[in-house]
């Protein structure tokens, strides 16, 4: 049985549908992430699961258990707050001992867990220190010591590292990935920045206008979107007009409006006269001079219209003959590639006939 | 800062404007003349008979303990009020604390001369003023609760929720020592509109009860003496300390007036 | 949407005290005296029973609206009264504002002090306030007098004007004025043309917050002035302590009400519609 079981939740504020009934279960153990624009509703739900909101329609169950009409104190789910919510007028021990006091557990018992929570999040000396003495950073493990101190069942994120410079974003993270591993406690963790969600998660469910769009491990959901918008958001993406030609086990036949043929992989929706995109990534197309030899069914000439170079690799526009701009990435440093390309210079664009997937939005 | 050295003159003027009137009535209250005309000498007479006017020591005792008595009411009420408007969307809630703020006080104190007497058939005295003043020294503890409040972390309190505390604990332990800067000057400017009061002690005091303030106005019709300026002083001096401490208990409370 | 009980037990519980002493102590007395308006006076003072008797008067009457529409010198009074209320105001804004300004542009400890300086005089009690004038003006025989009840309805309100408009100012962005400078205004086009405008809702703040007190004034008109600048409020104490008539009284407290309600209202409608983010 899943740990936390969503089925049919609505909720509407006046003419607004903040979430439209959505249903989606996360498994005990997991770090699962709700992947949105602003707006899309994911801090709407994180609130009815804390407990701070309730809904129109729907259920929501933890261990098969309706949490309908429980408040906040009385849901063994606990939330990190964006700004972390400390308790200005107590010490980091006493605000990470919180929780166990409210739980009325035993003096001895709640030193012993305050202590080992501290060390958890590598805080062990800074229990008598007030909150406005810490940097962001130790505020942010505090919140997370506190929230984990009594082992809840569930742990609510809510853009937890938003106000973390990038530095100390990328440290979190992974401090973020051994904590949730080592405790064993599952996390829903909310947020709008997909690097971040695919970096840290088991399973993203894509959130839009209340709607999830698609749940799927981050690999699954970056190699194969359901539809455009996912392709959209997560990664970048190369989206062009298609019309499917043939199709069939083997593969499809689209037309790429006047640019031609191509082969794409099979898709399973996938009928003859259809319209649709080609969503193709940047690293799936490669980049080369013009007389360059390739045993790649897909190829375009083009030219180079702009090149953002990043480091460690460089993502370069092509514009093709009729007027098509496609994005290829070329790592900087990868073997037989010796050659850059320049503004304005004449190209090579090409892809394998199975990279690709065909989307119907 | 800016080119704002202009603004020094005018303003200086302004607070001497402020500050002089005061300054002259506590100046003559040590003037040995009966005509606060001109300076004469020092002396402490003024003070003296004050401390053996009767019914000046009467209206005092009676203007301390109607602050105090009035002022913890309307702190617990004004506190409550205050979280209930920020929390909660009450309608007319807000109209119902900050009318009797914002209307002119004769009207208050007309309105409850008729209930007090017509409806509730008592007799005017102790209890119809307390009542008086715990009804405008509420709206005064709620709004500076209230800006308190609004300019805090919302999810602090949301926090204490989600870590098991019930509604009561949360208030208890983590609103409440919060807000207590806010609840003190809340009460500590209570007790100086309070004792300060003249319009609606005025009209809800009747003849049994005399204050501080009611005793001046009398004073100052029937017969003037200089024993009014000591008395002045004295209150001023009364009304200055608390709030100057209500403004380091919570400085930024009394800015959230209007 | 149905909160939990436990939401709506601590809501009420909450709120209910203060709520239930503001009804009975503050929205009954106002009901009860905007029907007292209607009634007749008792033959000792004080108002005539609701149900008429034989031989005396009772029940309910408009006479005291009548009376104040139909004399002039009721609706003069009331003209007067608001012709000082404005005029007050007037001063008060022209006094307060470079003084507000100048805070508002102050560092911040010096700001805390400064605006310290100006609620103390708000502390002491209204009559030592009026007391002090009248040892003022008293040997300057300008007592008694109109000009005597301007300086005292001004030097009790000035501190309700600046807090406001302080307060605003202090939140204009400096990169504004910098900017105006910028493109070319001098320092009374950058005044009038961007932290006037900007600073309104403060003066309709600081502006209500004087004109409706003074409105309703009556001791000083009574300590300060003559016969001849008698306001709202003294007609009001008049009719409850001293001719008894609580009907004509409340009805003037209810067009006082009224008067005051308008004003408010339009003052927070500004407020809510026209104002820049403040």
């Amino acid at each position: 049985m899943p740990l936390l079981e969503i089925r049919n939740l609505s909720r509407r504020f006046g003419t607004l549908t903040a979430i439209d009934n959505v249903t989606v279960s996360i498994e005990a153990g997991e770090f699962f992430t709700l992947l949105g624009p602003s707006g899309c509703g994911k801090t709407t739900l994180l609130r009815l699961i804390a407990g701070f909101d309730a809904p129109d329609a729907g259920s929501i169950r933890l261990d098969g258990k309706d949490l309908a009409g429980k408040p906040p104190e009385q849901r063994p789910v606990h939330t990190v707050f964006q700004s972390y919510a400390l308790f200005p007028h107590m010490s980091v021990a006493r605000n990470v001992a919180f929780p166990l006091e409210m739980a009325k557990k035993p003096r001895e018992e709640i030193r012993a867990k305050v202590k080992q929570a501290l060390a958890e999040v590598h805080l062990e000396n800074k229990g008598g220190s007030y909150p406005h003495e810490l940097s962001g950073g130790q505020k942010q493990r505090v919140a997370l010591a506190r929230a984990l101190v009594n082992r809840p069942r569930l742990l609510l994120l809510d853009e937890a590292l938003s106000a973390l410079d990038a530095k100390l974003r990328e440290q979190m993270e992974i401090e973020l990935i051994t904590l949730q591993r080592d405790v064993g406690i599952t996390f829903v963790f909310v947020t709008h920045a997909q690097p971040e969600a695919l970096a840290l998660s088991h399973r993203i469910a894509v959130m839009r206008e209340g709607r999830i769009e698609q749940v799927d491990d981050p690999s699954r959901l970056y190699g194969f979107p359901a539809n455009r918008f996912v392709a959209d958001f997560i990664g970048n993406c190369n989206t062009l007009q298609a019309t499917v030609l043939e199709a069939g086990a083997h593969g499809l036949r689209l037309a790429l409006g006047a640019l031609g043929e191509v082969w794409a992989p099979p898709a399973e929706r996938a009928r003859a006269g259809q319209e649709g995109v080609l969503a193709l990534r940047p690293e799936q197309v490669h980049i080369m001079a013009t007389n360059a030899a390739h045993e790649l069914k897909n190829h375009f000439a083009g030219r180079v219209r702009d090149l953002l170079y990043i480091g460690d690799v460089s993502t370069y526009v092509v514009e093709l003959e009729n007027g098509t701009r496609i994005e290829a990435l070329l790592a900087n440093s990868a073997p037989g590639r010796a050659r850059f390309f320049n503004v304005g210079e004449p190209v090579k664009v090409a892809w394998r006939h199975d990279a690709g997937i065909f989307l119907v939005d | 800062m800016r080119r704002s050295n202009w603004l020094w003159a005018p303003s200086l003027a302004v607070y001497a404007f402020l500050y002089v009137p005061l300054a002259i009535v506590v100046l003559f209250s040590f003037n040995d003349s009966r005509l606060s005309a001109e300076w004469v000498g020092f002396t402490l007479d003024w003070y003296r008979k004050l401390a053996s006017d009767d019914a000046m020591l009467a209206a005092a005792r009676n203007s301390f303990f109607i602050a105090l008595t009035s002022s913890l009411v309307a702190t617990v009420l004004g506190t409550m009020a205050g979280i209930a408007m920020h929390r909660y969307r009450i309608s007319g809630l807000s109209f119902l604390v900050l009318t009797p703020v914002a209307m002119p006080e004769i009207l208050l104190g007309v309105s409850l001369l008729v209930f007090f007497i017509q409806v509730l058939n008592l007799t005017l005295g102790l209890v119809s003023v307390l009542v008086a003043h715990v009804t405008f020294c509420i709206g005064f503890v709620a709004i500076v609760v209230r800006a308190n409040l609004a300019g805090m972390d919302e999810s602090i309190f949301e926090a204490a929720r989600d870590l098991g505390a019930t509604p009561w604990q949360e208030f208890r332990l983590v609103t409440l020592p919060l807000i207590m800067p806010a609840v003190t000057a809340g009460a500590l400017m209570s007790f100086t509109l309070s004792i300060d009061d003249f319009v609606i002690t005025f009209f809800t005091a009747g003849v049994g009860v005399s204050t501080l303030p009611l005793q001046i106005f009398t004073m100052i019709k029937v017969a003037v003496t200089p024993e009014v300026n000591a008395v002045s002083t004295l209150l001023m001096l009364v009304t200055l300390t608390l709030i100057v401490l209500a403004s380091r208990v919570a400085p930024d409370a009394l800015k959230g007036r209007s | 949407m149905a909160a939990p009980r436990s939401e709506r037990l601590t809501k009420w519980v909450i709120a209910g005290p203060p709520i239930a002493f503001l009804l009975a102590f503050f929205l009954l007395p106002s009901l009860i005296m905007a029907l007292a308006s209607l009634r007749y006076p008792g033959e000792f003072g004080g108002l005539a029973p609701l149900a008429a008797r034989p031989g005396g008067e009772g029940g309910l009457t408009f006479e005291n609206y009548a009376l104040f529409f139909g004399d002039w010198i009721y609706a003069q009074i009331f003209a007067k009264s608001l012709g000082i209320a404005a005029l007050t105001t007037f001063i008060c804004l022209l006094m307060a504002y470079p003084l507000a300004l100048l805070i508002a542009r102050s560092p911040k400890k010096r700001r805390d002090f400064m605006v310290l300086l100006v609620i103390l005089p708000f502390a002491s009690n209204l009559l030592v306030r009026v007391y002090a004038w009248m040892v003022i003006l008293g040997p300057l025989d300008l007592l008694f007098s109109r000009f005597a009840v301007i300086v005292g309805m001004v030097y009790v309100h000035l501190p309700f004007m600046v807090l406001p408009l302080y307060t605003n100012l202090e939140k204009h962005d400096p990169a504004l004025l910098d900017a105006a400078q910028d493109l070319g205004a001098n320092a009374w086009h950058a005044f009038w043309r961007v932290t006037f405008p900007l600073s309104l809702p403060g003066v309709f703040s600081g502006a209500a917050l004087v004109f409706i007190p003074v409105l309703g004034m009556f001791a000083i008109p009574e300590l300060l002035g003559g016969k001849d600048d008698w306001m709202v409020g003294n007609m009001i104490k008049e009719a409850f302590l001293g001719t008894r008539d609580w009907p004509f009284g409340s009805m003037l407290s209810l067009m006082l009400t009224l008067s005051v309600l308008a004003i408010a209202g339009a003052a927070a409608l500004y407020a809510r519609r026209g104002a820049p983010n403040a």
